[in-house]
């Protein structure tokens, strides 16, 4: 008796998790865009419900975006990415899950939004940083994420060797070197970006957390504006965050036009405004010139053209990679 | 000299007892308790206004709701269960009965998240089940329906493991005896057994329930975290923290917490009723 009571049950939970997929959406997203998404949706849903008539449910599942690349692999039936890494993105396109044209369908390589490693420093500036070659000043410390296992300290440490590489186009010796002081004044590295906030923010230590600028703005907010300043460097590298139609999963629930409808919406003037409102930057012309002073001008590099590709940028984190040696060389000092 | 090293470890030394009392209780208090004192008091933080506003937030009204749905699946089951186990085998002889007894521990001795992932492995659409039920539109990973699956999986031990010592230490001749004066094996079960065995069985219950509410492991990895639909409690607390909601991630411990100080207050009635027997 309990057996049939319990089958009932369970088939009855899983007969509700798979009706109405048609006006239902499940969007995977990154970790800390939690809020965010609980902003733009009710727009969207609104938008659309005043277009179509048709009322619909925006689903969301938040977790490391790498994390959500297994799940839907496993499973996880999201209609839409909205990923903060494009390496995410490219291991769902490997297994067939998105096609492999995914950059072309959307304005500005499918990137609805865009962010930058910025600096947060304490109240005043104390120590006077401006830019990346203030970072490698011998009493300078600094936190962030380590690249290891941090998409966040990833970008980090690719925008410091973009500014070595560029300050010396043609000498190796001197970008090695830049790096290996860059590494050396870390004083703590945190597995992620959370945990860096935690260790400049609340316990004090070092002098520059390096995290996206959206971030660091939040930051700002969270553990009083007052306690600390925002610095955007000269130069850095352009943080894409991805957003791409899962194309297996709507083929399957039959959802293809909502979800590119859904994506299409992030380029809207009303999400744009709302992600500016985050820290984001944004592409649409009339909402950054409203928000310009909140972002100054800075000259971003693409990782692909810095590097190559997204395959050669990963090489530097690899157990043979530049990032380890220059752990090795700061260690030995 | 033998008689003199037995003489000072002896608890009758009263400097030795103190020490030993002190460093128990203080242990306690650092441990256990200030964590636990620190979990409500960072919850009411930001005055009690703040507090109900988290807690009565539709995210974490619908947390609490599935933590105790999959607890009042997984709870009934694995009594049904356990009482059967545990009855089979200190009743009978049987082949493979070590197997059983073995089985019934495989979910104590592995870790909760390996759990979670070979029920991944397994229903997930690249595993043996999966593609299967991918074929035929069943969506068993990150649903509810996981949730409630590897709950009940991680609590099946409790049940039995709290029966089979105590019915061994019991024997059957009470049972026999009933047998032989005409009862059937239901009246004998429900007229004999049940009333020996109840609190020992309400404890084990009250174990289990406990660990349902509380797992994380098995359930953080078949959940999915879609907000407000596979969310449990203990998950919520965790995603709470990891959105710098730190007064919601409080909120939501301090429920967490108090739903287990109100299991562990029915525990120790529990145990006192069953070690009176």
């Amino acid at each position: 008796m309990k057996k049939s009571i319990y089958l009932s049950v369970f088939l009855g939970l899983i007969m509700l998790s798979t009706a109405q997929a048609e006006d239902r959406l499940l969007n995977a997203s990154y970790d800390i865009a939690r809020e965010l998404f609980q902003a733009i949706n009710p727009a969207f849903v609104e938008a659309y419900a005043a277009e179509t008539g048709k009322t619909v449910t925006i689903r969301q599942s938040h977790a490391g975006s790498s994390a959500q690349a297994r799940a839907i692999l496993q499973g996880l039936t999201a209609d839409v990415v909205t990923f903060n890494q494009i390496t995410d993105i490219h291991a769902l396109v490997n297994a067939g899950w998105i096609a492999p044209d995914w950059q072309q369908r959307l304005p500005n390589a499918s990137s609805p939004y865009y962010s930058l490693p910025a600096f947060l420093v304490r109240a005043g500036n104390p120590k006077g940083i401006k830019d990346w070659d203030d970072l490698v000043r011998a009493d300078v410390s600094l936190v962030f994420p380590n690249p290891k296992t941090s998409g966040n300290g990833r970008y980090t440490y690719l925008a410091a060797w973009a500014f070595a590489q560029q300050q010396w186009p043609d000498d190796q010796a001197k970008i090695e070197d830049f790096i290996r002081r860059f590494v050396g004044n870390v004083q703590v590295f945190d597995t992620g970006g959370r945990g860096a906030t935690t260790t400049f923010a609340e316990r004090g230590i070092g002098d520059v957390l390096i995290t996206f600028e959206a971030e660091v703005n939040l930051i700002r907010q969270l553990h009083g504006a007052d306690r600390f300043t925002v610095i955007v460097p000269s130069r850095s590298v352009l943080a894409e965050f991805p957003v791409a139609v899962v194309d297996r999963v709507v083929a399957r629930q039959n959802t293809q036009e909502l979800a590119q409808r859904y994506l299409q919406y992030l380029y809207s003037p009303p999400a744009q405004e709302i992600l500016a409102g985050f820290y984001y930057r944004v592409t649409d012309p009339q909402v950054s010139a409203t928000h310009a002073k909140q972002f100054p001008s800075v000259e971003l590099l693409r990782i692909e053209e810095v590097f190559g590709s997204w395959e050669a940028a990963q090489a530097h984190f690899s157990d043979t990679g530049s990032f380890e040696q220059a752990l090795l060389a700061a260690r030995r000092r | 000299m033998v008689h003199n090293a037995r003489h000072q470890a002896c608890p009758d030394n009263p400097w030795g007892r103190r020490l030993l009392i002190f460093s128990g209780v203080t242990l306690a208090l650092v441990l256990i308790v200030a964590p636990l004192l620190a979990v409500f008091a960072q919850a009411l933080s930001r005055g009690w206004a703040m507090y109900i506003s988290n807690v009565t937030h539709p995210e974490t009204l619908h947390a609490i709701q599935l933590t105790l749905l999959a607890a009042a699946i997984a709870v009934p089951v694995n009594t049904a269960f356990g009482v059967a186990a545990a009855w089979a085998i200190t009743r009978f002889e049987f082949r493979g009965k070590r197997i059983l007894q073995t089985a019934i521990d495989i979910p104590f001795a592995i870790s909760p998240v390996v759990a979670g992932v070979m029920y991944l492995l397994l229903y997930g659409t690249s595993g043996w089940l999966g593609q299967w039920l991918y074929d035929h539109n069943v969506q068993l990973v990150f649903s509810v329906a996981a949730i409630v699956m590897v709950t009940v999986f991680v609590t099946s031990p409790f049940v039995a493991r709290e029966l089979i010592p105590f019915m061994q230490a019991q024997g059957r001749e009470e049972e026999e005896a009933s047998l032989t004066l005409g009862a059937n094996g239901w009246q004998t079960f429900w007229h004999v057994t049940l009333p020996t065995i109840q609190w020992a069985l309400i404890y084990g219950v009250i174990l289990c329930n406990a660990r349902a509410m509380g797992e994380f492991g098995a359930v953080a990895v078949v959940s999915g975290n879609i907000r407000g639909e596979t969310n449990t409690l203990p998950l919520y607390v965790q995603q709470s923290f990891d959105d710098y909601n730190i007064a919601g991630a409080f909120a939501a411990a301090s429920l967490l917490a108090s739903l287990a100080l109100l299991t562990l207050l029915l525990k120790t009635i529990a145990q006192a009723r069953r070690d009176r027997l």
